[in-house]
């Protein structure tokens, strides 16, 4: 097995009377997509600076690509790709002139950049907007961009903090095809995200943070079988009454969460805890099944939702 | 090095698309000052002084003055929004820095650009001077090189304080008390001389005053009020502490 590409221990970062990062311990082989899943705050973004060399580590150590991001920042830099939260596009210059530009920034030399933006413009699918200026864009087109401006120095990882927010659900579900073919043809991805189900289709394996700390890893089917029942009932009550019947809805499965608005009932099977909650005489105004994700994972583990 | 000179690209290619939004404030806008004074009002104060002011025409007079200050505010303009964009409104910064970028890169090849885009505005105004017959045509161009100095000067002191103070309206609230009352009053338009006695001392310590004295002395061959190296390494010591300045509060923001 070869050696990790990131190895992180004790990572530490503050900011001035913050703790963001809290001494957390992890690490990225290899070929796989890494996950960061978290609320906004965990300590995502600030874990992430530090792996691309753009953020002073606080203590601890980090080793990213066989090289220390705090003395060997411009080398690491040079073998990274980073899609940032914000698109920090060049507005004026159009989607080709960005690409050229940032590939300028990594010493390319001119007719490799003019290669590589070929195959960019068709991986982005921007082959038509190629000449248009960056203002011109759908919000969708802008994050294409940044990703394949990500690409253009042919990372040996790529780091994408919150790719997909902001974006409506056609746009997210392009982009999370463009990565799935990213991963098959062997990049590392390290992806940073609130939304459990970008974590569930795109991660390998992953990390829950919360308030600076790991408090879970593994793959998205571990996670969720070691945490969480594999069936969730959720159930709503008119204003008040939930509260009232809440002792009996706990009988009614192995784990049961109260939320202000419903209520979960975790179980190996959905079908027979629906029949109970019928022969128990309760009629919810609104029942539904569904599968568990890592949303009751990260609740299970923190008692609160990732949108909190 | 090279790191700068990539940054310098990226503005001179980012300038090549809007370039036409600065032809007014960085060229007609001085062309409109040397009509309106030097032709406009100069024939009326021409015709108060025989023997001209310090010697020559006030068309002549206020055209080297006019240089230095269209540098100084192209310095100034650049250091200022271009710099706040970058930081906070647009990030370009931190799109650079994610790569082998780093800041003195960044700084570098800001200066460098600002001292691009003012040699382009002086030589440009130096062409229009050597029109108008004020001076020839090699003694305007000799004059852009204490305008490159003033346009730097600016440049970096203008860089320092647009990234230590990060309100929006810092910005405007410099150019109406600091560049605008520069602009007038430090001896572009009329000798210094002319100010109240503490003003006078006031208007002496402006890099633009400086800037004015040593253009008008290569276009014209007027005497400085002090030696020009004195002057010289004034402009360049508000060009290289403003840069110095800029350095750490760059970080700071930048790479937190």
């Amino acid at each position: 097995m070869p050696d990790p590409l990131i190895t992180a221990t004790g990572l530490t970062k503050h900011f001035d009377d913050t703790v963001a990062v809290d001494g957390i311990d992890f690490h990225v082989n290899q070929g796989e997509s890494f996950g960061f899943l978290g609320p906004n705050g965990a300590g995502k973004t600030s874990a992430m600076r530090m792996i691309g060399a753009t953020s002073p580590i606080t203590g601890g150590d980090l080793e990213v690509l066989g090289l220390n991001p705090e003395t060997d920042g411009p080398a690491l830099r040079a073998r990274l790709g980073v899609v940032p939260q914000e698109d920090n596009l060049d507005q004026e210059l159009t989607v080709r002139e960005n690409l050229a530009m940032y590939g300028r920034y990594f010493g390319l030399h001119r007719t490799v950049i003019d290669e590589r933006i070929e195959e960019l413009l068709d991986f982005a699918q921007l082959r038509e907007k190629a000449d248009s200026r960056v203002e011109a864009l759908s919000g969708g087109m802008k994050r294409r961009l940044t990703i394949a401006r990500g690409l253009i120095n042919e990372p040996e990882m790529l780091i994408l903090d919150e790719p997909t927010t902001g974006l409506d659900p056609q746009a997210r579900h392009v982009l999370w095809d463009r990565l799935y073919r990213l991963k098959q043809q062997g990049v590392t991805l390290l992806i940073t995200t609130h939304y459990m189900d970008e974590a569930e289709q795109l991660c390998d394996r992953l990390v829950i943070m919360d308030k600076g700390k790991i408090v879970a890893e593994g793959s998205p089917r571990s996670l969720i079988k070691d945490h969480s029942r594999p069936e969730v009932v959720e159930v709503r009550f008119p204003v008040g009454v939930l509260e009232e019947i809440a002792p009996r809805l706990e009988s009614l499965a192995p784990r049961v969460e109260i939320l202000a608005d419903r209520a979960l009932l975790y179980t190996d099977d959905a079908n027979a805890t629906i029949e109970k909650i019928h022969a128990e005489g309760l009629e919810p105004e609104a029942l539904l099944e569904r599968r568990s994700t890592l949303e009751d994972v990260f609740l299970r583990l923190t008692g609160r939702t990732l949108d909190d | 090095m090279p790191l700068a000179l990539r940054v310098f690209e990226s503005e001179a290619r980012v300038y090549r698309r809007v370039w036409r939004g600065s032809i007014f404030t960085s060229f007609l806008s001085p062309v409109l000052y040397l009509l309106a004074m030097g032709v406009g009002l100069g024939s009326l104060v021409d015709a108060n002084l025989p023997a001209g002011l310090e010697g020559v025409s006030y068309l002549a007079f206020i055209a080297p003055g006019l240089l230095a200050a269209a540098a100084m505010q192209t310095g100034a303009g650049e250091g200022a929004w271009k710099v706040r964009a970058g930081i906070k409104w647009l990030r370009t910064y931190h799109a650079k820095l994610a790569t082998p970028i780093g800041i003195p890169a960044l700084v570098n090849g800001h200066m460098l650009w600002i001292g691009a885009r003012v040699m382009m505005v002086s030589i440009a105004f130096a062409i229009v001077i050597a029109v108008f017959r004020v001076a020839p045509l090699w003694q305007s161009l000799a004059a852009t090189i204490p305008a490159l100095l003033v346009g730097l000067a600016m440049g970096g002191i203008t860089t320092a304080y647009t990234v230590r103070t990060n309100s929006d309206p810092a910005i405007p609230t410099y150019f109406r008390f600091v560049v605008i009352p520069m602009f007038l009053f430090s001896g572009a338009f009329f000798p210094i001389t002319q100010l109240p006695g503490f003003l006078q001392w006031v208007a002496f310590l402006t890099p633009l005053f400086h800037g004015v004295e040593l253009c008008r002395a290569v276009m014209l061959g007027t005497p400085t009020a002090v030696a020009p190296w004195i002057s010289v390494s004034y402009l360049l010591a508000f060009a290289v502490v403003g840069m110095a300045l800029a350095v750490r509060p760059f970080r700071n923001q930048l790479l937190p």
